[in-house]
């Protein structure tokens, strides 16, 4: 056991590096994600057909498909048709337009919980449609969407582990290069369990601080 | 016209992984389904040890990458002096993943059950676990279909990822194909598609057994 600790002090500034890449490929996505989501989500509630058609599709493959397959399409097939990027862009292109999915039904579901009643009386008291989506939308919004938007990002961090196997140096693919270099197993990878926990655990953290700010 | 031929010539090797990819999947789900109950009422038990410590499993399974997990598993067991082939791992760590989702899940629909059935059943002289098994089990099981489907296409995806400890599934078989093949492009596409057509799939069989389920309510 004392063993276990020694290697794991040995390999901190490894172990560390990994965490830190793996937080701001998480921090990127996450923000690609949010923003790719909202316009999907709002491109659902428009007119035309063929655009509502196009985004429920783009939802239900994404949704469908597992996000391995979506970075070997990006990162192996990639340049066959012309798209060459290095192993952190797709990872964080990947992550981001695979999360924007299911960041896309949080916002939609939001969207759909507030009554058509509330608007047409926000209207008739004279609110403007800037008035009416600051005051009458967002609130209820927020609170209501804020506890699902925290348990997708704390997914997309768990995803990002899967970045590993297309090369990216980031927690599990730096605990990989700590297993090859000591020939210990479990104790690496425990310790990598136990920084995704940690991590995981600040983000959950910090989303019940930002819930109790979007209560209303 | 090649690529036709190239995923027509390589389909069968596919649907073959795809075969594997599911039978993992479902062995995983199934097995989970038990345990995903036991730990279930372990949350909600009366007794403090057993919560903090249905808790503490489930936290640590829901809160860790599944990726990670399965190496854990895979070079734990050796390790424990189990030898045992890669998609009995796979199947292992799938199954003990699964289960921290699903009694959550399960957790969700004992919480729409009227307190008083249970407090009846107990009245009546049925004993603790034989009053869950007849009276809670199936009303719960109809409550959560839906969520059991998601979880069943979440773990089918995330199947994806026992490629990495060699077990020939869909995700493998595609690899293998393309170390050949040298058309990345086409076959990932087209394992995509399977992958989505099987998604598919289950949740058009999850949305017929809702219907039917509710109709025997």
């Amino acid at each position: 056991m004392t063993q276990v600790f020694e290697l794991w002090i040995e390999y901190w500034p490894m172990l560390a590096a990994g965490l830190a890449t793996t937080a701001w490929i998480c921090a990127l996505a996450t923000m690609i994600g949010i923003a790719v989501g909202l316009l999907l989500a709002c491109l659902d509630g428009a007119r035309s057909t063929i655009l509502r058609r196009t985004v429920r599709a783009y939802i239900e493959i994404m949704r469908g498909l597992p996000i391995l397959i979506l970075l070997f399409v990006l990162y192996y097939g990639g340049p066959g048709i012309g798209l060459r990027l290095n192993a952190e862009t797709v990872g964080v292109l990947g992550l981001g337009f695979y999360g924007a999915a299911y960041f896309a039904e949080i916002f939609r579901s939001g969207f759909h919980s507030i009554p058509k009643g509330q608007i047409e009386a926000a209207r008739m008291a004279g609110l403007s449609a800037g008035q009416i989506m600051r005051h009458v939308k967002l609130p209820q919004m927020l609170a209501l969407i804020t506890p699902p938007m925290v348990n997708q990002i704390i997914i997309l961090i768990k995803e990002s582990a899967v970045l590993s196997i297309i090369t990216v140096a980031e927690l599990t693919k730096n605990t990989a290069q700590f297993v090859n270099e000591t020939y210990a197993v479990v104790g690496p990878y425990l310790a990598a369990a136990l920084l995704y926990w940690l991590l995981v655990e600040a983000v959950a953290l910090l989303g019940r601080t930002v819930e109790r700010m979007v209560r209303y | 016209m090649a690529t036709v031929s190239l995923i027509y010539d390589n389909l069968p090797m596919l649907l073959w992984g795809a075969g594997i990819t599911v039978l993992v999947s479902g062995v995983a789900i199934v097995l989970g389904m038990p345990l995903g109950l036991v730990l279930c009422f372990g949350l909600t038990s009366s007794r403090a040890w057993v919560r903090h410590l249905s808790r503490l499993y489930q936290s640590v399974w829901r809160g860790t990458p599944i990726l990670v997990q399965l190496l854990i598993i895979y070079y734990l067991l050796p390790f424990l002096g189990l030898n045992v082939p890669p998609v009995l791992a796979a199947i292992i760590a799938l199954t003990l993943n699964t289960v921290a989702f699903q009694a959550e899940i399960f957790r969700g629909g004992l919480l729409a059950i009227a307190r008083g059935q249970m407090e009846a059943a107990r009245m009546v002289g049925i004993r603790k676990w034989t009053a869950r098994r007849h009276v809670l089990v199936p009303q719960i099981f109809r409550l959560v279909i839906p969520s059991l489907v998601n979880e069943t296409i979440s773990i089918l995806k995330n199947s994806s990822l026992v490629s990495v400890i060699a077990v020939t599934e869909l995700m493998r078989v595609s690899q293998q194909i393309v170390a050949t093949t040298y058309r990345p492009f086409e076959i990932y596409i087209a394992a995509a598609v399977i992958y989505i057509a099987v998604n598919f799939l289950l949740s058009l069989l999850g949305r017929a057994a809702e219907q039917r389920l509710a109709r025997g309510v």
